[in-house]
C-alpha cells in the first residue's frame, strides 16, 4: 500500500508536468463522461415531466370516450341522418355492477350549445355529469361548489362553469349567484372549477369553457339527440355518453381491469365506436420509451467513451516511448518491472478519473444551462448516472492504461539507457 | 584475506546478432576487493560496456559465477535484481542520466525511492548528500538548470544515496571538458579515500591512471592487469 502511494505520487508528479498534454489527453474521457452525465439528465427529467403529466391526469383512472366510426358514413346516409353510437348507460351500468375494483364511475355525457350572459355568448359544449365528478376528473372548485345528488335526482337547472367560460362571459365579476342561458333555458350558476392542468392540452381547453350541468337536467330538457348543422347539412348524433371516467382502487388492477372492460364492451359494440385511454399504461410506455433512450444515448456515451479511452492510449503510449530513458534510469536504479507499470497505470488512471470528475461537473453545468434556455424543461442528474460515468471512466483508464504500463515495464534497461 | 566485493569466475556472454553470435564476454575472471578502485580499459567492442551491465546486475551471464558481496546473482529473477541494484549498487553514467522532470534533492534520493525508504529520511539524506558533492544550494533546481559537471555532481550524489557496496562509473568524464573532468575525478579519488569500492569504465589513459589498478580487456577477455598500484 505504502508503495502503491509512492508510485502513485511519481505518477500524478508527471501529469502535473505537462498541464495541457493531460488535459488534451483526458478531453475524450471529459467529453464522454459529460455527455452521458448531460443526456441521463434530459433524459431522467423529461421522463419525470411526462410522467408528472399523466400522474396528474390520474394514474388509477380508466378512461372512455365515445368515437365516431369510420365506416358509418354511406350507411347511416342511405338509411337516415341519425348516427347512432358511441357509450351507453347501460355499458356503464354493466361496468359498474361487474367490477368491484372500480372504486368510482362518471358518465359524462357533451351536447353543444350556446352558453349567454345577457348579451355575452359563448359557444361551447355543455357537459353533462355526475354529483361526483371531481372525484375522478382532478379538477377542483375555484370558489362556488358541485352540485349535489339531490339537484342530480331533481334534474334542477344549475351549472358549474369552466375556468375560461366564466371570464368570457361575465369578465371580472363573479359569476356564483347569477344565472346563465343555454338555449332557451335558465340556469343558476352554483360554482367555478380552477383551470384544468392535463397533458392533453385540448382536452384542457375543452373542460376550461365548458358548462357542467346534471345529467338528469340534461337527458330532461336536450333529450338524446345531438344536433349538428354544418355546410347545408344536417348531421343528426344520437350518443348516450360521451364519457365514462373509472377509477380503480388498487394501482396494480388498473391494466387487468382495462383489459376486462375493452373486451366487455367489445361484446356489446361491433362497431369501434369508443376508444380507451389508460393514462397508468401511458406512463409505463413512457417509462418504457425513456428506457430505450437511455439506451440509445448510454451507448452513442459509450463509443464516444471508448474513443476517449483510445485517446489515452494513444497518449500514454507516445509518452511511454518519449519517456524510454527515464524508464531505463529508473530501472537501473532499482526501480521493479511492477513499479514502472504501477506509475504509468496510475498516470492513466488519475488522468481518466480525474477528467470523468471534470466530466461530471461539466455534464451537472450543461444540464442546468439546458434548463435555463430550453423553455419549459426540467433536468434531473441522478445519483446512479454519475456514479455509473465515474466508473466507467475509470475502467477505462484501468484498460487504457495497461497496455502501455507493460509496454514501458516489459523494457529492456540497457536498452532503455541507451535510447536517446 | 576478507572476501572480496565481487568475484567473476568464468563469465561468459554472448549475443545473437542476425545470423552470427558475438562473444562479448568469452570466460572472465575478476576479482575486486573491498576499497579498490578499479579502472576497466579497452577497445570499443572489447566487452567493457557488456562487463559492467554484467556487474551493474541489468544483465545476467550465460555462464559462469558472479558474486557480488559473497551472494551468487547470477541466477536471480529479475525483481531480485532490481533489489540488489536499489540496495547495494551506485551508477554513475557518462551522460548523467538525471530525470530531468525532477529536481536536484529528488534525483539523488530517487533509489532511495525504490528502496523503501521514508520519504522525510530520504530527503535528509539526499540534502546532505548534496552538501557532500558541493550543491547544497542547488537542490530545488532541475537538471537542465545546472552544467554539465554540476550534474555529473548530483548522479555522484544519486550512486552514494543507498550507500552502495560498490560504485560503478561509466565514462564519468566523457562528457565533460578536462577541467570538470579533472573536478569529477578529484570527487571520485576523494570517495576512493573514503574507503568506497569504485569500478570506472574508460578509454583514456590519463583517467584511467587516477585508478588504483587498471584493468585491460580485449575480444571479451581481460588481457592485462596491472593489480593495485601504490
Amino acid at each position: 500500500m505504502k508503495r502503491f502511494l509512492r508510485m502513485a505520487r511519481i505518477g500524478s508528479e508527471g501529469l502535473k508536468l505537462h498541464p495541457l498534454r493531460s488535459l488534451l489527453t483526458a478531453l475524450g474521457i471529459i467529453i464522454g463522461v459529460g455527455t452521458v452525465i448531460y443526456m441521463l439528465a434530459v433524459i431522467e427529467g423529461r421522463g419525470a415531466e411526462i410522467q408528472e403529466r399523466i400522474k396528474a391526469r390520474g394514474s388509477n383512472n380508466i378512461i372512455l370516450r365515445a368515437k365516431k366510426p369510420q365506416d358509418d358514413t354511406k350507411a347511416s346516409a342511405s338509411r337516415s341522418r341519425e348516427v347512432v353510437y358511441g357509450l351507453t348507460y347501460e355499458d356503464a351500468r354493466r361496468i359498474h355492477d361487474t367490477f368491484d375494483a372500480v372504486d368510482v364511475l362518471v358518465p359524462v355525457r357533451d351536447v353543444s350549445g350556446s352558453v349567454y350572459s345577457g348579451d355575452a355568448r359563448c359557444d361551447t359544449v355543455v357537459m353533462a355529469t355526475v354529483p361526483w365528478y371531481l372525484e375522478v376528473s382532478r379538477g377542483s372548485l375555484q370558489h362556488g361548489r358541485w352540485f349535489t345528488d339531490l339537484e342530480m335526482t331533481d334534474a334542477s337547472p344549475v351549472t358549474v362553469l369552466g375556468a375560461e367560460l366564466a371570464r368570457t362571459l361575465f369578465l371580472w365579476k363573479d359569476p356564483v349567484g347569477l344565472s346563465v342561458r343555454v338555449g332557451s333555458k335558465v340556469y343558476g350558476v352554483i360554482g367555478v372549477l380552477e383551470s384544468t392542468v392535463t397533458s392533453d392540452e385540448r382536452e384542457s381547453i375543452k373542460r376550461d369553457r365548458a358548462a357542467y350541468i346534471p345529467l338528469t337536467t340534461v337527458r330532461e330538457r336536450f333529450g338524446e339527440r345531438n344536433v349538428k348543422t354544418g355546410s347545408g347539412s344536417m348531421d343528426i348524433e344520437r350518443v348516450e355518453l360521451h364519457e365514462v371516467l373509472l377509477r380503480v382502487k388498487e394501482t396494480q388492477d388498473v391494466v387487468p381491469v382495462a383489459d376486462a372492460v375493452r373486451t366487455m364492451l367489445r361484446r356489446f359494440h361491433t362497431n369501434e365506436d369508443y376508444e380507451m385511454d389508460v393514462p397508468l399504461a401511458l406512463l409505463e410506455e413512457a417509462q418504457r420509451e425513456s428506457g430505450k433512450a437511455k439506451q440509445l444515448f448510454g451507448s452513442i456515451a459509450a463509443i464516444s467513451l471508448l474513443v476517449g479511452g483510445i485517446g489515452i492510449m494513444n497518449i500514454m503510449l507516445a509518452s511511454v516511448t518519449e519517456r524510454t530513458r527515464e524508464i531505463g534510469i529508473r530501472r537501473a536504479l532499482g526501480a521493479m518491472r511492477s513499479d514502472i507499470t504501477l506509475q504509468f497505470l496510475v498516470e492513466t488512471l488519475i488522468l481518466s478519473v480525474a477528467g470523468g470528475a471534470i466530466g461530471i461537473i461539466g455534464g451537472i453545468a450543461a444540464a442546468a444551462i439546458h434548463e435555463q434556455v430550453v423553455d419549459d424543461s426540467t433536468t434531473m442528474v441522478t445519483a446512479m448516472s454519475v456514479v455509473l460515468a465515474f466508473g466507467i471512466s475509470a475502467l477505462v483508464g484501468v484498460l487504457a492504461g495497461v497496455y502501455p504500463a507493460v509496454r514501458a515495464s516489459g523494457m529492456d534497461p540497457i536498452e532503455a539507457l541507451r535510447h536517446e | 584475506m576478507p572476501a572480496p566485493v565481487l568475484e567473476l569466475r568464468g563469465v561468459q556472454r554472448a549475443y545473437s546478432m542476425g545470423d552470427t553470435t558475438v562473444r562479448a564476454l568469452d570466460g572472465v575472471d575478476l576479482v575486486i576487493q573491498k576499497g579498490e578502485f578499479v579502472a576497466v580499459m579497452g577497445p570499443s567492442g572489447s566487452g567493457k560496456s557488456t562487463l559492467l551491465n554484467l556487474l551493474g546486475c541489468l544483465d545476467r551471464p550465460d555462464a559462469g559465477q558472479y558474486l557480488l558481496d559473497g551472494q551468487d546473482v547470477a541466477t536471480l529473477h529479475d525483481d531480485e535484481l532490481s533489489g540488489i541494484r536499489s540496495e547495494r549498487l551506485g551508477f554513475i553514467f557518462q551522460s548523467f542520466n538525471l530525470i530531468q522532470s525532477l529536481d536536484v534533492l529528488q534525483n539523488i534520493g530517487l533509489p532511495l525511492v525504490y528502496g523503501g525508504c521514508d520519504p522525510a529520511e530520504a530527503a535528509q539524506r539526499s540534502r546532505a548528500l548534496a552538501q557532500r558533492v558541493g550543491l547544497g544550494d542547488r537542490t530545488g533546481h532541475r537538471p537542465m538548470e545546472l552544467s554539465g559537471g554540476q550534474q555529473q555532481r548530483v548522479a555522484i550524489a544519486r550512486s552514494l544515496s543507498n550507500n552502495p557496496v560498490i560504485i560503478l562509473a561509466d565514462e564519468p568524464t566523457g562528457n565533460l571538458d578536462t577541467r570538470t573532468g579533472d573536478e569529477i575525478m578529484a570527487l571520485l579519488r576523494e570517495l576512493h579515500a573514503e574507503g568506497r569500492t569504485i569500478v570506472m569504465v574508460t578509454h583514456e589513459d590519463d583517467i584511467a591512471a587516477k585508478a588504483q589498478r587498471v584493468v585491460t580487456m580485449r575480444d571479451g577477455r581481460v588481457q592485462h592487469d596491472t593489480g593495485i598500484r601504490a
